[in-house]
């Protein structure tokens, strides 16, 4: 990481090493990274960037840890695929999805995490945790044991019961709590004070960790050729992907990787059992007001949003907007992208597909623009949303006439 | 009433190290102010110019965040934890 030079307080300003740090000691704001960016536009080129592994990893010039060494479980370079089906559905010309489904563990948590444990590393830190809603414990706990770090995992017990069993097969310790996600985190961020020899992946390491986020961006420009998309939409749980997906669009053109100034309006899909940011934003407020998650888009229910405000400004800089889904409207945004692209997603997925219709039909998605919609998780973990809706066409009897009785191919005539 | 407040790392400083302190308090606001009087700084560290509670400062009665109850004028029984806890984790 030749080209860190610390930690900087966003709110004051004040400027920290760059160690296992994530609040400003005076008033409590997050810690940035700081790069020294003249050297790394000096250094990046996209020959290099082509030349380097196929994963988030090619990027590592605009990331906090070295590439040498990384836990790596070859996350990210995930497909962007032109979803012309989708786009028709929704009267979109020009449609990309992210399909950040097929990571190692199914989720873009493998990205922070593959960060966040390689500084972890490099700062000696032999503990790996995590308040996770899901998809991060599963990410922490493959990771560490790729790393042969010991796992400490902590979950709200009512997660999924596919969230549960792909983050204990690796082996590590599992604490189910019993309370929501905001409970979970509250209590990491306490016990982050009395176990200080623990990398808490969101939290002591929570600086490094969030700007894996950023290789979503790099990757998205690339792939499109090197040019910014129009318009991204981005699922918001703690606000903290979305930043950083916008901050990785400024960086590429700031290091010389994007030859125009890049103008992308950024877009949140939350779901409406969780929906702090959209309501602020609604609300035209600059405050999000804490609120108690429920419904079935587990993975975003986080009530009081770490990077809210920081999401709303960026939307709102942008000419962006963040709107909200129900649950049907999340079951049925999963069963439709399934249907035209042959996407899986879970239900985060289905939040920003719910968003992008959405915003596709009140107009604030032009037809016109380039759209970017990230899916970040797989849908395998999350079955219980789409269950009942997903059953055999008919059970029937092994037989000839049974089938044809059947009515099933009746379509083909 | 006497309740006590756990101190986050960053500021346990400001009271020699510790990670608690006992005060004398009746409400949440009552409590944070007896903990600056006991060690004078952290008031500046917990409120902003306008005497609220810092944007990234989270403060806990027991277990429920006191947005969601009368924030710093929640009253405090006798024997409660006031917990201050920084926001910015998760996600």
């Amino acid at each position: 990481m030749p080209f860190v030079e610390g930690l900087r307080c966003r709110e004051c300003a004040r400027s920290y090493p760059a160690e296992a740090l994530h609040v400003c000691e005076w008033c409590f704001g997050p810690l940035e990274v700081v790069y020294d960016y003249e050297a790394i536009a000096a250094s990046v080129s996209r020959e290099r960037i082509a030349a380097g592994p196929k994963s988030m990893w090619r990027y590592a010039d605009l990331l906090p840890a070295s590439a040498e060494g990384a836990v790596d479980l070859g996350a990210g370079f995930t497909p962007l695929v032109r979803a012309d089906h989708l786009a028709a559905e929704l009267g979109l010309s020009e449609l990309w999805l992210k399909n950040d489904t097929v990571n190692p563990t199914g989720s873009f948590k493998d990205r922070v995490v593959s960060v966040a444990l390689t500084k972890a590393r490099e700062l000696g830190f032999k503990v790996a945790a995590c308040a996770s809603t899901g998809n991060l414990a599963n990410a922490v706990a493959a990771h560490a044991a790729r790393a042969g770090m010991r796992s400490v995992v902590f979950i709200p017990a009512d997660l999924e019961r596919a969230k549960v069993v792909t983050t204990a097969v690796f082996g590590g310790t599992l604490v189910a709590l019993e309370g929501n996600y905001d409970d979970v985190n509250r209590l990491c961020a306490e016990l982050a004070s009395e176990y200080p020899t623990w990398a808490f992946v969101n939290v002591n390491i929570r600086s490094y960790y969030a700007e894996g986020s950023k290789t979503l961006a790099f990757e998205v420009a690339e792939q499109l050729g090197w040019r910014a998309p129009d318009h991204v939409v981005v699922p918001v749980g703690s606000g903290s992907q979305l930043t950083k997906v916008a901050k990785g669009f400024r960086e590429l053109y700031k290091v010389g990787l994007l030859d125009q100034e890049p103008s992308v309006r950024v877009s949140g899909a939350q779901a409406e059992g969780c929906a702090p940011v959209a309501q602020a934003f609604e609300a035209g407020t600059g405050f999000v007001r804490p609120v108690k998650p429920s419904g079935i888009a587990k993975s975003l229910a986080i009530g009081n949003p770490a990077d809210g405000a920081y999401a709303l400004e960026e939307v709102r800089a942008s000419g962006g907007a963040v709107a909200a889904v129900s649950d049907a409207e999340v079951v049925e945004a999963i069963r439709l992208l399934a249907r035209t692209e042959g996407i899986f997603a879970e239900t985060a997925g289905g939040v920003t597909v719910g968003v992008l219709a959405k915003l596709a039909a009140s107009g604030v998605i032009k037809p016109n623009e380039r759209v970017v919609a990230l899916i970040t998780g797989n849908g395998l973990k999350t079955i219980e949303a789409v269950a009942p809706q997903c059953q055999p066409t008919v059970t029937i009897e092994p037989s000839l006439e049974a089938f044809q009785a059947a009515g099933v191919a009746d379509w083909q005539s | 009433m006497s309740a006590k407040v756990r101190i986050p790392t960053q500021l346990r400083a400001l009271a020699g190290g510790v990670p608690e302190v006992e005060v004398q308090a009746t409400t949440v606001g009552e409590a944070l102010k007896a903990l600056d009087v006991a060690h004078p700084g952290f008031a500046e560290r917990l409120f902003d110019e306008s005497g609220e509670l810092r944007r990234f400062v989270n403060v806990f009665l027991g277990e429920e965040d006191v947005r969601f109850l009368e924030g710093l004028s929640t009253a405090v029984p006798e024997g409660a934890v006031v917990s201050v806890v920084p926001a910015v984790a998760g996600g």
